[in-house]
C-alpha cells in the first residue's frame, strides 16, 4: 500500500510570534516543526505500513528550511520526501498550495493521502480536501480512526456532537484530528538513516508547470489580536451584586 | 572550528527533549520521593535507541559520536538526572567496557543486548575500602579450573539489581597491587550473586544505588573481560570515558535548574517589578548562563577527543570537574532567585540541588580528577 503524507511545516506552537513593521511576520528566532496535526497524518501512515507494507513519501511545499521537517519525518520511519521549492510560490495562497500538491502527488503511486486536519499557523484547513477536489478523489475530514482494506477504506470521523462512519474506495484523502494516534519520536537509528533517505526537491517547472497558479487571495498585512480588556468585578451584597450582574449581562452584554 | 550542532545532533536534540519533558518530567518529583527506580522510562530509552548510542550498528549500537551521547545525557539529566545516571552508567561503564576489552564473543553474547535496551547494565568497582584508592580492592577472585571463584562485595552500584549485567574488579594477587586486579562479567541471577544494602542518598534518588554481594560466585573462565591483571587499567579506561557523561549529565542538571530559575524571574514580581528586571538577580543570571556555556565547552570538546579516539583522559576529568562545580554552583543560586520556594518541593530546583552534589563525587571525587589532569599536564612537561 503506497501512502502519501503532505505536511506543512509551521511555527512551534510554544514560539511567541511577533510582527515587524511592515505587518509581516518576524521570522527571527522562531522555532519551526511539522504541523502538529500532520504528524499524526504521518504517524498514521507509518502504521498503515507496517501493516501492509509499501512506502510513505512525504509531500510539502515550502522553503528550503522545511526539508529539516520532512527529514524529521524520515527519521520517524517515511521512505522518502518531495519539497516543492520555487520563488514563483512566495505568494501561495491554499488554493495554489493544493494545485501543487495535487500535480506533485498525481506523479507518485497512492492508494492513500494523508493530512493534518488543519494547520496551527493560518488555520485554513482547505489545502488536503482542495487536493482532493484536484485530483477527483473522495476525501474524509477530521478522522478518528482509519480501517483500511485492499480497495476501500472505513473511516470515523469527528462530528458535531457525536462521529460519522465512513466507507470510500480507495485512492482517497483523509484528514487527522487529534486522537487518531499518538506520533511515535523518531529514533536514534531513524535520525541516522533519515539523511541517506531520497528528499528531492522539485520547482514547478520539474512538475511541469509551464507558469506558477496565480494565488485567489492575498495576505497584505497581519495584525496581533488587541489585547483582553479587564474582567469587571461585581462588589456587595449577593441580592445587589446578581441584579447588577443579570443587568450587566442582559443590557451591556446581550447574551441573555 | 565550527561551534554549530550539525542537522543530525539537533535532531537528537529535540527529540530527547520532547521525550523527557513529556515522559520523564511529569512523574520526576515523585519517582524521587518514593525513590522508584525509572524502570518504564529506561525501557522506552531502549526503543528510541538511547542504550547503546556510540557502539557499533553492528554490536546494536547507533553508531553515532560522543557529542550524540553527550546532548542526549544533558537532554534526560536536564528533566531527571536520575534518569540521565541511569543511561550513562549503563553506557559508559558496563557496555564500553565490554565494547573496548572484551572478545567477539563476549560483545555479542553482552554488548548486543546492552546497546540495544533489552538488558540493563551496571559496574562494579568501588568497595568499602576501595573507593578513590583501587588498591584497596578486597573482593577477591580465584582461578579454578576452567572458572573463576569470586568472593566479597560492592557498594554504591548504580543500576545495582535492576541491572541484568555487571562488570565488576576483583583482586587476584594483593602482592601485585593494582596489576594484581582483574576485571569481569556477571550476570544477575547467577547463584553466588545477590544484593545487599540499597542506599537511602541526598539526591539522585530514583536511580538504584545498591550493595553487590559474591558468595563463591562461580563464573566460566571465558567471563573473564582483557586479561588477568588488566582489570585496573580496564577500570580507568572506562572511567576516562565514563566521566563524559556525568560531566553531560552535570550540565544537564546545571542547565535544567537555570532555566527554572530563569523563567521564574520572569513572572515572580517583588518590590512592584519582576525578579527579572532587578540587577542583583540579572547578575545571578549572567554568571549562571556564563558558566554553563563554559561548561557546554568544554564537555563537547571532551567529546571531540573521544570521537577522535584521541587521549581523552585530562579532556573528560576538566570536563567533569569543571561540569560538576558549576551544577553545584548554579542550582544553589537557582534556589535562591526561588527563595523559601526554592527550599520547598513543591518546585523542582530543590531537587536538582541535591541532585547535583553528587556529580562532584562518583566516577571519581572533584580532588581525584585534579589528580588526573595534574598527572596528564605535568607528564606532557
Amino acid at each position: 500500500m503506497n501512502i502519501v503524507v503532505c505536511l506543512k511545516q509551521t511555527f512551534d506552537t510554544e514560539t511567541k510570534i511577533s510582527l515587524n513593521s511592515d505587518g509581516k511576520i518576524n521570522e527571527v528566532g522562531v522555532t519551526r516543526a511539522i504541523n502538529p496535526y500532520d504528524e499524526f497524518a504521518v504517524e498514521e501512515g507509518l502504521r498503515l505500513k507496517e501493516k501492509f507494507g509499501g512506502e510513505v513519501v512525504i509531500v510539502s511545499v515550502g522553503t528550503e528550511k522545511v526539508q529539516e521537517s520532512i527529514r524529521t519525518a524520515l527519521a520517524m520511519g517515511a521512505d522518502k520526501g518531495v519539497l516543492v521549492q520555487d520563488p514563483a510560490l512566495e505568494k501561495a495562497d491554499e488554493w495554489v498550495v493544493a494545485e501543487v500538491l495535487a500535480k506533485a502527488i498525481s506523479q507518485l503511486p497512492y492508494d492513500i493521502i494523508l493530512a493534518g486536519r488543519i494547520a496551527v499557523d493560518d488555520q485554513s484547513a482547505q489545502v488536503a480536501v482542495r487536493v482532493a477536489e484536484a485530483m477527483n478523489l473522495p476525501s474524509v475530514s477530521s478522522i478518528l480512526e482509519l480501517q483500511a482494506e485492499e480497495s476501500k477504506a472505513t473511516a470515523t470521523r469527528e462530528i458535531d456532537g457525536g462521529t460519522e462512519i465512513i466507507e470510500v474506495p480507495l485512492p482517497a484523502v483523509f484528514t487527522a484530528q487529534k486522537g487518531l494516534n499518538e506520533p511515535r519520536y523518531p529514533n536514534m537509528m531513524g535520525i541516522m538513516k533519515a539523511k541517506s533517505k531520497e528528499l528531492k526537491v522539485m520547482s514547478l517547472a520539474d512538475l511541469g508547470f509551464t507558469e506558477a497558479p496565480a494565488p485567489k487571495t492575498s495576505e497584505p498585512v497581519f495584525s496581533l489580536p488587541g489585547s483582553r480588556k479587564a474582567g469587571i468585578k461585581i462588589q456587595g451584597e449577593p441580592a445587589d451584586s446578581v441584579r447588577e450582574l443579570v443587568r450587566l449581562l442582559t443590557e451591556e452584554a446581550k447574551v441573555v | 572550528m565550527n561551534f554549530d550542532l550539525t542537522d543530525d545532533h539537533i535532531m537528537m536534540k529535540k527529540m530527547v527533549r520532547d521525550f523527557a519533558e513529556a515522559e520523564a518530567g511529569p512523574g520526576a518529583e515523585e519517582r524521587d520521593e518514593n525513590e522508584e527506580f525509572p524502570m518504564e522510562l529506561w525501557k522506552k530509552c531502549g526503543q528510541l535507541g538511547l542504550a547503546g548510542i556510540t557502539f557499533p550498528e553492528k554490536y546494536g549500537g547507533v553508531g553515532a559520536d560522543y557529542l550524540s551521547y553527550s546532548i542526549i545525557i544533558e537532554e534526560l539529566s536536564r528533566v531527571d538526572a536520575s534518569l540521565g545516571v541511569t543511561v550513562s552508567a549503563h553506557s559508559s561503564l558496563c557496555a564500553n567496557p565490554i565494547y573496548l576489552f572484551g572478545t567477539e564473543e563476549q560483545k555479542q553474547k553482552y554488548l548486543v543486548p546492552l546497546a540495544t535496551g533489552e538488558k540493563l547494565g551496571a559496574f562494579g568497582l568501588t568497595e568499602s575500602n576501595a573507593g578513590s584508592d583501587a588498591k584497596g580492592t578486597q573482593t577477591t577472585a580465584v582461578r579454578e579450573g576452567d572458572e573463576y571463584v569470586i568472593n566479597g562485595s560492592k557498594i554504591f552500584i548504580t543500576n545495582g539489581y535492576y541491572a541484568d549485567t555487571y562488570v565488576i574488579t576483583a583482586q587476584m594477587d594483593k602482592s601485585k597491587g593494582n596489576k594484581g586486579i582483574a576485571a569481569f562479567i556477571i550476570e544477575k541471577g547467577m547463584p553466588g550473586f545477590s544484593f545487599g544494602k540499597k542506599e537511602k542518598k541526598m539526591g539522585i534518588r530514583s536511580s538504584a544505588t545498591y550493595e553487590l554481594v559474591f558468595e563463591n560466585l562461580r563464573i566460566p573462565a571465558e567471563n573473564l573481560l582483557g586479561e588477568e591483571g588488566q582489570g585496573f587499567k580496564i577500570a580507568m579506561t572506562t572511567l576516562d570515558y565514563g566521566r563524559i557523561g556525568i560531566a553531560s549529565q552535570a550540565l544537564g542538571i546545571a542547565q535544567g535548574a537555570y532555566e527554572n530559575a530563569l523563567n521564574y524571574s520572569k513572572e515572580r514580581v517583588q518590590f512592584g517589578k519582576t525578579l527579572a528586571e532587578m540587577e542583583v538577580i540579572q547578575f545571578k543570571l549572567a554568571d549562571m548562563a556564563t558558566e554553563i556555556e563554559a561548561a557546554r565547552l568544554l564537555v563537547y570538546q571532551a567529546c571531540h577527543m573521544a570521537t577522535m579516539k584521541r587521549p581523552v583522559s585530562k579532556y573528560s576529568a576538566m570536563a567533569k570537574v569543571y561540569a560538576s562545580e558549576v551544577a553545584n554552583r548554579v542550582t544553589t543560586q537557582a534556589v535562591q532567585i526561588f527563595g523559601g520556594y526554592g527550599y520547598t518541593r513543591d518546585y523542582p530546583v530543590e531537587r536538582m540541588m541535591r541532585d547535583a552534589k553528587i556529580t562532584e563525587i562518583y566516577e571519581g571525587t572533584s580532588e581525584i580528577q585534579r589528580i588526573v589532569i595534574a598527572a596528564n599536564i605535568l607528564k606532557e612537561q
